[in-house]
């Protein structure tokens, strides 16, 4: 069903994604795929930056249909988390452990950006070549 | 909350290139974090992070939670409380006050952090509050599957209340709490998003008597 989503994919929200749900599968076009999560179909299979992991032949009609692709097939495929609210149109497709255990115990700081009161965005590599505390609060 | 405390530290520490970054788990957005912002002046980096994103990054479970960072952008120290302790806990419920003892021990534990932090920005690795590396491997949490589920949970049932269904974000919340139960973020920002008291009311302090010997603030042992 022809439909208007939007998905949380790990550190991203992207609203208003125009998208085919059909079961517990999310058909997007490849722009939006690749808008969305990162991800590019490729011949090698699906890429982000230097990475390419291939399609399994059994599960190609399950991640490819024409020039649609299956975001919930490749979260499986990746073992990424995956919790969906389709009353409101709201997926969120989360991180793994394994990524979340890799960049950490690498030491580098992961980098992230954030807006302050203003709207202006910082990103915490914004500030290499000084000591930074990051450090949390909030208001409750 | 200590953001004029990081602010002093920066008049004090900036010139040796020390910056505070300052992260605020607030999915209540600038609303909730503003008042708080505003009153202590800060010039260095306050910024809003609705969906705890920070928190899932440095495995944060709690506030207020630091990481230091050095100038290759490498961790130093990982994600800890920043200077706190338990003693907050002796506080008369009623009125608010804080036993002498338990005052002394809250203002020696915030002292004790802050001379930490000003002698790893003078002495950098070679400062003994710099774990070696292994030490710091060791020390690190990650998260683990449950953990990642409970951030995708949390994050869905924000997005949701951002959009006016509260209703609709509570049993997302309710997971995120069951799969993370030693996340005070989770349950704190899901009490107040139903109502700004209740983050520190009647439910807060019956989860932190629920500890009983267990620590709300697990603390390093080397600050």
């Amino acid at each position: 069903m022809a439909s208007i989503v939007d998905i949380i994919y790990a550190e991203r929200t992207t609203a208003s994604v125009g998208a085919d749900v059909s079961g517990e599968a999310l058909w997007l076009s490849g722009l939006d795929f690749e808008r969305v999560s990162g991800w590019a179909h490729r011949s090698e299979g699906f890429c982000k930056a230097d990475v390419c992991i291939p399609v399994p032949p059994a599960r190609a009609r399950e991640l490819i249909a024409g020039n649609r692709y299956n975001l919930i097939a490749l979260a499986g495929l990746l073992g990424q988390p995956v919790v969906a609210d389709k009353a409101h149109g709201v997926w969120c497709i989360g991180e793994t452990a394994a990524e979340r255990q890799r960049a950490l115990t690498s030491l580098n700081a992961p980098d992230f950006e954030l807006p302050d009161l203003s709207g202006r965005a910082h990103r915490l590599s914004d500030y290499r070549g000084k000591k930074v505390l990051l450090v949390s609060w909030a208001s409750w | 909350m200590d953001l004029p405390v990081w602010q002093a530290l920066y008049e004090e520490l900036g010139p040796k290139g020390f910056v505070p970054f300052a992260v605020a788990f607030d999915s209540g957005g600038n609303a909730a974090a503003e008042p708080w912002i505003s009153a202590a002046n800060s010039t260095y980096p306050c910024v809003i992070d609705r969906k705890h994103i920070v928190a899932e990054l440095y495995d944060m479970v709690n506030v207020p939670s630091a990481v230091w960072i050095d100038e290759q952008g490498v961790i130093v120290r990982p994600s800890e409380p920043a200077g706190v302790t338990d003693a907050f806990r002796k506080m008369d419920r009623v009125n608010f006050s804080i036993p002498p003892a338990a005052l002394a021990e809250l203002q020696g534990k915030r002292k004790a952090y802050q001379d930490a932090l000003r002698d790893w920005i003078v002495n950098g690795s070679a400062s003994r509050f710099a774990p070696k590396r292994d030490d710091l491997v060791r020390r690190l949490h990650t998260p683990s599957d449950a953990d990642v589920r409970a951030a995708a949970n949390f994050r869905l049932g924000e997005h949701l209340a951002e959009r006016g269904h509260r209703d609709a974000a509570k049993p997302y919340f309710e997971e995120a709490k069951r799969l993370r139960p030693e996340s005070w973020n989770y349950k704190r920002q899901a009490w107040a998003l139903e109502d700004p008291m209740k983050a520190g009311g009647p439910e807060f302090w019956a989860a932190v008597d629920a500890l009983g010997a267990g620590r709300y603030y697990p603390g390093p042992d080397d600050i």
